[in-house]
């Protein structure tokens, strides 16, 4: 049975593209055929931040619009056979996306595919309710910071009462929690949330903690998901985060800051 | 001040303030949910429609509201009907379905 997931937050800037990025590549690392399909109409990055936006075609609402067929459109990735990404159109067009014509490109994956991965774009608008419909499962990328974890409250909400579960009365989709750009040494301090007070707040299970790395910026320099630059804290945290959601039972890592025979060996 | 205050030396982190802030509003707006059924909207516009086929009303003056206490779920539904004479809303028919829960 395939899996859709959506990497949602109502707020922007929070991580989910680099998530969908590193989630979507772990899940295929690990023998998964996955497709990874970029909402965020006009606006799409997802390609660059995995490194294969020269190789856009054909994109989303091309197959919705059957100009293209979906086999056109998806681009495999070049480091692993598993990985499929289909990109945004850069169409201004905000109706370009339909609940038929997604539902339609989304079962047509589903033939072929054991994971669908859905980076939604921000905010509670067409796209983002898109991208969250279909989903089993949803991953809430949250950073620790007021308006963020008050966004995904609202989020949940939304995917408890608009999504196609919901309106069927199937079974909800499962929620977690993502934080992302956490730092331990000012959580410390008392300058920022902590873990335990964001999954207070919201109540969710906690898949796990990427914290706030330079490392991402590199890997999005260089067109490569963080989690294939495999010595680096962020490329743990994701890969522990893929072990985690397929099954594993995988304690939580950087949560807590290194004590200093941590930080004078550890990278 | 209180004892408690003058023995406190430090004041509360940044991070528990916004803690303390967003569970309230948090809270706040979980008991909003609740009482705004997404149905309301659609219920009101059919309402609407149904009564405009009587007497000619303006949106605003019919109020669809849904109120929650600890036994019971109330729907009120309030219209001003316009006056026959002088176009002018006066006369007011309330009627209010209870159901108990
Ligand atoms: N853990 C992190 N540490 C540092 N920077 C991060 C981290 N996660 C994301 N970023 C940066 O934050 C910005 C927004 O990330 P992105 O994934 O595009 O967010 P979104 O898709 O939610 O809008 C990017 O510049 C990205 O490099
Ligand atoms: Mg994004």
């Amino acid at each position: 049975m395939t899996r859709t997931i959506v990497i949602t937050s109502g707020k922007g800037g929070v991580g989910k593209t680099t998530t969908s990025a590193s989630f979507s590549m772990g899940l295929a690392k690990s023998g998964h055929k996955t497709a990874v399909i970029d909402f965020d109409v006009g606006l799409r990055n997802l390609d660059l931040i995995l490194g294969c936006e020269r190789r856009v075609v054909y994109d989303f609402v091309n197959v919705i619009n059957e100009e293209a067929n979906l086999n056109q459109a998806l681009i495999r990735d070049k480091r692993c056979d598993n990985l499929f990404i289909l990109p945004a159109s850069q169409t201004r067009d905000k109706d370009a996306l339909s609940i038929e014509g997604v539902g339609k490109v989304i079962d047509e994956l589903k033939q072929d595919f054991d994971y669908i991965v859905c980076d939604s774009p921000a905010g509670i608008e067409k796209g983002a309710m898109l991208a969250m419909y279909y989903a089993d499962d949803a991953i809430i990328v949250t950073n620790p910071e007021v308006s963020s974890v008050r966004d995904s409250d609202r989020m949940l909400g939304i995917l408890s009462s608009k999504s196609r579960r919901s309106e069927q009365n199937e079974e909800p989709i499962s929620e977690y929690l993502l934080l992302t750009r956490y730092d331990p040494s000012r959580v410390k301090k008392g300058d920022m949330l902590s873990v335990e007070d964001v999954q207070e707040i919201l109540s969710m299970d906690l898949l796990g903690v990427i914290p706030e790395s330079q490392d991402i910026l590199n890997a999005s320099n260089a067109g490569e998901p963080v989690i294939l630059q495999g010595k680096t804290n962020a490329a743990q945290a994701y890969q522990d985060v893929v072990d985690r959601y397929l099954g594993e039972d995988v304690p939580q890592r950087f949560i807590n800051q290194k004590g200093f025979l941590g930080r004078l060996f550890g990278g | 001040m209180s004892l408690l205050d003058f023995f406190r030396t430090t004041r509360p982190s940044s991070a528990s303030v916004a803690k303390e802030r967003l569970q309230i509003l948090v809270a706040h707006e979980h008991s909003q949910r609740k009482t705004a059924p997404s149905y309301l909207p659609k219920l009101q516009k059919e309402l609407l429609a149904v009564i405009s086929k009587y007497v000619q009303i303006n949106p605003d003056d019919m109020r669809v509201n849904l109120e929650q206490n600890d036994h019971e779920e109330i729907l009120e539904l309030s219209i001003s009907l316009p006056d026959e004479k002088q176009e002018k809303p006066h006369k007011k028919s309330t009627p209010t379905h209870r159901r108990r829960g």
